[in-house]
């Protein structure tokens, strides 16, 4: 079961997730890669049926892409989880529905802020200061909540997600690995290194 | 028969002219003026309406400046019937854009999104260009306030300043004298369009039923359109003190 992290500090998104790869009980790989860069200011996210994501996520990035290269402007975070929550919508109205779960990362370098989209297999979009999907969010929207603030630094959101990870750890009963860490902020998106790990 | 000919009206004369799309230039250039001026803090789209008949009753809205997007508006020169079709493609996909992205679209897309489809028009054999010309002003976050104009042919060009239909000649002089090198304000924008179109109007009497007007501005993080009413216009003329000279001539 994929758990997937989002929160938003002053000038920053931080994200993580679990690089399992599972089929039915067993993990297959280590490594995983569930994140997809949108462009250079906006990140995707993804969980659920595993192919999807995959599927999904690069249809988005590629279109975002498009429209980078075809107006030689970037889409705005918003602009690029509007996109994704038409399509995934319009994707719930055919006959075969991408079963998706989404976070969308991003910085909007207009309005210098950090942005952070909830998106579920539903299409339902919600622009929220913290999130988690998959069995993770149960264990820990609750420590979100309680240590969470609005400006933040980005060592207090490597810590607040390293307590989130252990709080995952020492309550669930699935082995949970390594997690990836990606921050967004004005210069782009990249890797951190999380302490627990 | 004819169709032999029809099909031809699109294609390149031996000395490598389009001659439709010349011709419905042309008749662009007999059409009553429109005029767009940039602003450092906003921008003006002014227009010439022609009166044809004294028994003509007004119609809802105007005739030659209309409103595309929230964050745009245009003035059009040439056949009001063609530009009708186009305006509404382009609210049309304004509105699709919106739908999409859930922003505004940016201005320089839509405008080009136009001239794709005045383009076609050029190219596909059978059919006539679009008759008309267009000033569309507008704001988006990425490029600020932004002027442009299009023609039959699809092409499309930013400027500071430009002016369609007749008279552009002149229009254009007065434009190039007038316009600072630094940019001008909204007030001068607005007195300056409001100058242009008394110097190049046919007729001698200038009134508020003879003119349209709008502006475009960007207050407290959203973009105000404010398309003139017959008093306001009035009140813009008499500050100008160009009321009075058409209260002496009648």
């Amino acid at each position: 079961m994929d758990t997937l992290f989002g929160i938003t500090g002053k000038d920053f998104v931080i994200t993580a997730y679990d690089s399992k790869a599972v089929a039915s009980i067993t993990l297959m790989k280590i490594g995983e890669d569930k994140s997809r860069e949108l462009n250079s200011h906006a990140l995707m996210l993804f969980s659920g049926e595993p192919g999807d994501g995959v599927h999904f996520s690069e249809y988005v990035e590629r279109n975002i892409k498009l429209y980078g290269i075809r107006n030689g402007i970037e889409l705005s975070p918003r602009a690029v989880a509007s996109f994704a929550r038409r399509e995934l919508a319009d994707s719930l109205r055919s006959r075969k529905p991408y079963s998706v779960n989404l976070l969308i990362a991003g910085f909007d370098v207009k309005t210098n802020k950090p942005a952070l989209y909830w998106l579920d297999h539903l299409a339902s979009l919600a622009d929220v200061p913290f999130a988690a999907h998959g069995y993770g969010a149960y264990y820990c929207l609750s420590l979100l909540d309680r240590y969470h603030r609005e400006d933040i630094t980005e060592e207090e959101g490597i810590k607040l997600l390293d307590k989130c990870i252990k709080e995952l750890r020492s309550r669930m009963i699935l082995n949970m690995p390594d997690f990836v860490a990606k921050i967004v902020n004005k210069d782009g998106i990249r890797l951190v290194q999380l302490g627990g790990n | 028969m004819s169709r032999r000919y029809d099909a031809r009206t699109t294609i390149f004369s031996p000395e490598g002219r389009l001659y439709q799309v010349e011709y419905a230039m042309e008749a662009i250039s007999h059409a009553s003026t429109a005029l767009g001026i940039l602003a450092k803090d906003g921008l003006v789209i002014a227009a010439e309406k022609k009166v044809a008949s004294k028994l003509l009753d007004e119609t809802q809205g105007g005739e030659k400046i209309y409103i595309i997007n929230d964050n745009m508006i245009c003035g059009v020169a040439g056949f009001t019937s063609d530009a009708n079709i186009l305006i509404n493609y382009a609210q049309t996909a304004a509105q699709q854009y919106l739908y999409t992205y859930n922003e505004d679209m940016p201005c320089e897309q839509l405008v080009q999104k136009l001239c794709d489809l005045k383009q076609g028009y050029t190219q596909y054999g059978g059919l006539r260009p679009f008759g008309v010309s267009f000033i569309y002003g507008g704001w988006d976050e990425h490029f600020g306030f932004q002027l442009y104009h299009s023609d039959p042919s699809g092409n499309y060009a930013g400027w500071k300043a430009t002016c369609i239909g007749a008279n552009t000649a002149s229009a254009q002089g007065i434009l190039r004298q007038e316009y600072k090198e630094e940019g001008v304000t909204l007030q001068e924008a607005k007195n300056l369009a409001i100058k242009v179109l008394s110097k190049t109007m046919d007729t001698t009497s200038l009134g508020s039923d003879k003119i349209e007007f709008a502006t475009l501005e960007h207050k407290d993080g959203r973009v105000v359109r404010r398309v003139f009413n017959q008093a306001e216009i009035e009140a813009l003329l008499k500050e100008n003190n160009l009321l009075t000279k058409t209260e002496e001539a009648k």
